[in-house]
């Protein structure tokens, strides 16, 4: 499983990263949460706005820094 | 009946009965307008940001596109700058939505009068515009802004500049059809409440920071303490106010209740509204950010196009009003 935040570096997708590492290792998923710049690969997905989480390649999360719990909740309906 | 009126008793009660400051003073019509337009302003932020926000689940950027990338040049240009209206803008995000635009085949103009729109008309200031100005401005400022949007989008169309985008924007093309799931009703509205508190947590500060300065101002300058310096008879204003608003982005929210009295204390209308153009439309972070996707040459049309539009604007307003 490949989680990925994506965005263009702004404050908000530092932000999300943190949490994601946080909530995935909260889950004991295991998984290694990578961070990535480049926008072509959010463009690629089909989404036009900075800052994606993404399961496999997958959007799960568009465009919104949601809180902790609600985090937890998106990851666990997509996985 | 004004129906801003139970607001203004509210602010009576509050300045007059408990905080038992004396009627007719300075401090008393200070305190007074703060109050009223602090929570005038911030009632009509959380309404107008919350309906915007149900009708853009509607019409996501990745819907906008396939509506787009279908259209002809000039009905392009015109539907381009009314979805700018409802669609929010954050120049981190400038860089997705150019690729996405152009990649899916929408024309390099249109893309432009988007981009131009959607910053420069958005829902914040134009709540600002209505609490603080009144409709007939508000609605001066957003045709002008369509108008500007439009022709700008068009003017850069026919330039044929295709040649000064990043050659890698054109090597992809893209299917313009995501499937993105559709939205029950229950989670447009906890979105757009989201959103609607996400941006007032976001603005709130610089709105009241803005009205209280404001507020001072009202109170305590003379009524045409500016006017010596910014009068309409000076030619050199429409510009320099667009020169000073283009490093000043993302503080729009705080920007208009402090022009407003600026307007209030004898600026001239035209001279306000061009330098709201600039504050919004034209953003040195934005360019920025452009320059990985074009050529500083094509940057420098598109902020020239956009700036000659917001000066005239600006002139053609001082004129008539």
């Amino acid at each position: 499983m490949k989680i990925e935040v994506i965005g263009s570096g702004c404050k908000k997708c530092k932000a999300l990263f943190e949490l994601t590492k946080e909530v995935v290792g909260d889950m004991g998923l295991g998984a290694e949460v990578l961070y990535s710049m480049d926008v072509n690969k959010i463009v690629a997905m089909g989404v036009m706005s900075s800052l994606v989480l993404a399961v496999d390649d997958q959007p799960i999360l568009v465009g919104v820094l949601p809180s902790k719990e609600k985090l937890k909740e998106i990851i666990s309906e997509n996985i | 009946m004004n129906i801003f009126y139970p607001i203004q008793l509210l602010a009576d009660w509050l300045t007059y009965t408990v905080f038992w400051i004396t009627p007719k003073t300075l401090l008393a019509s200070a305190v007074n307008f703060f109050i009223y337009d602090s929570i005038k302003i911030l009632i009509l932020l959380a309404v107008i940001i919350f309906v915007v926000s149900i009708i853009r689940s509607y019409l996501p950027p990745e819907k906008i596109r396939v509506i787009l990338s279908r259209k002809n040049k000039y009905v392009g240009n015109v539907l381009a700058s009314l979805l700018g209206i409802i669609t929010p803008f954050c120049s981190c995000s400038a860089i997705p939505l150019f690729l996405g635009f152009v990649q899916a085949g929408v024309p390099l103009g249109t893309t432009f009068s988007f981009l131009v729109a959607s910053p420069m008309i958005n829902e914040v200031a134009l709540v600002l515009l209505l609490g603080m100005f009144g409709w007939k401005i508000a609605l001066i400022y957003t045709v002008s802004g369509l108008v500007i949007s439009i022709l700008s989008g068009i003017i850069i169309g026919k330039l044929k500049v295709e040649n000064l985008v990043e050659p890698f924007v054109y090597q992809n093309t893209i299917n313009a059809n995501a499937n993105l799931s559709e939205k029950k009703t229950k989670e447009r509205i906890n979105y757009a409440l989201d959103y609607t508190f996400g941006i007032i947590e976001k603005v709130w500060v610089y709105v009241l920071i803005g009205i209280g300065i404001g507020a001072w101002i009202h109170g305590y300058l003379p009524a045409d303490f500016l006017a010596q310096y910014a009068e309409s008879g000076k030619w050199y204003a429409v510009p320099l106010a667009v020169i000073v608003g283009i490093p000043l982005y993302s503080n729009a929210a705080g920007v208009i209740p402090l022009v407003s009295v600026l307007t209030e204390k004898g600026v001239a209308m035209g001279t306000t509204l061009a330098f709201m153009m600039s504050v919004t439309a034209l953003s040195l972070p934005e360019f920025m950010i452009l320059k990985k996707v074009m050529k500083t040459k094509l940057i420098l049309i598109f902020a020239g196009i956009v700036g000659i539009g917001i000066i005239f604007t600006g002139y053609l307003f001082n004129w008539i009003l």
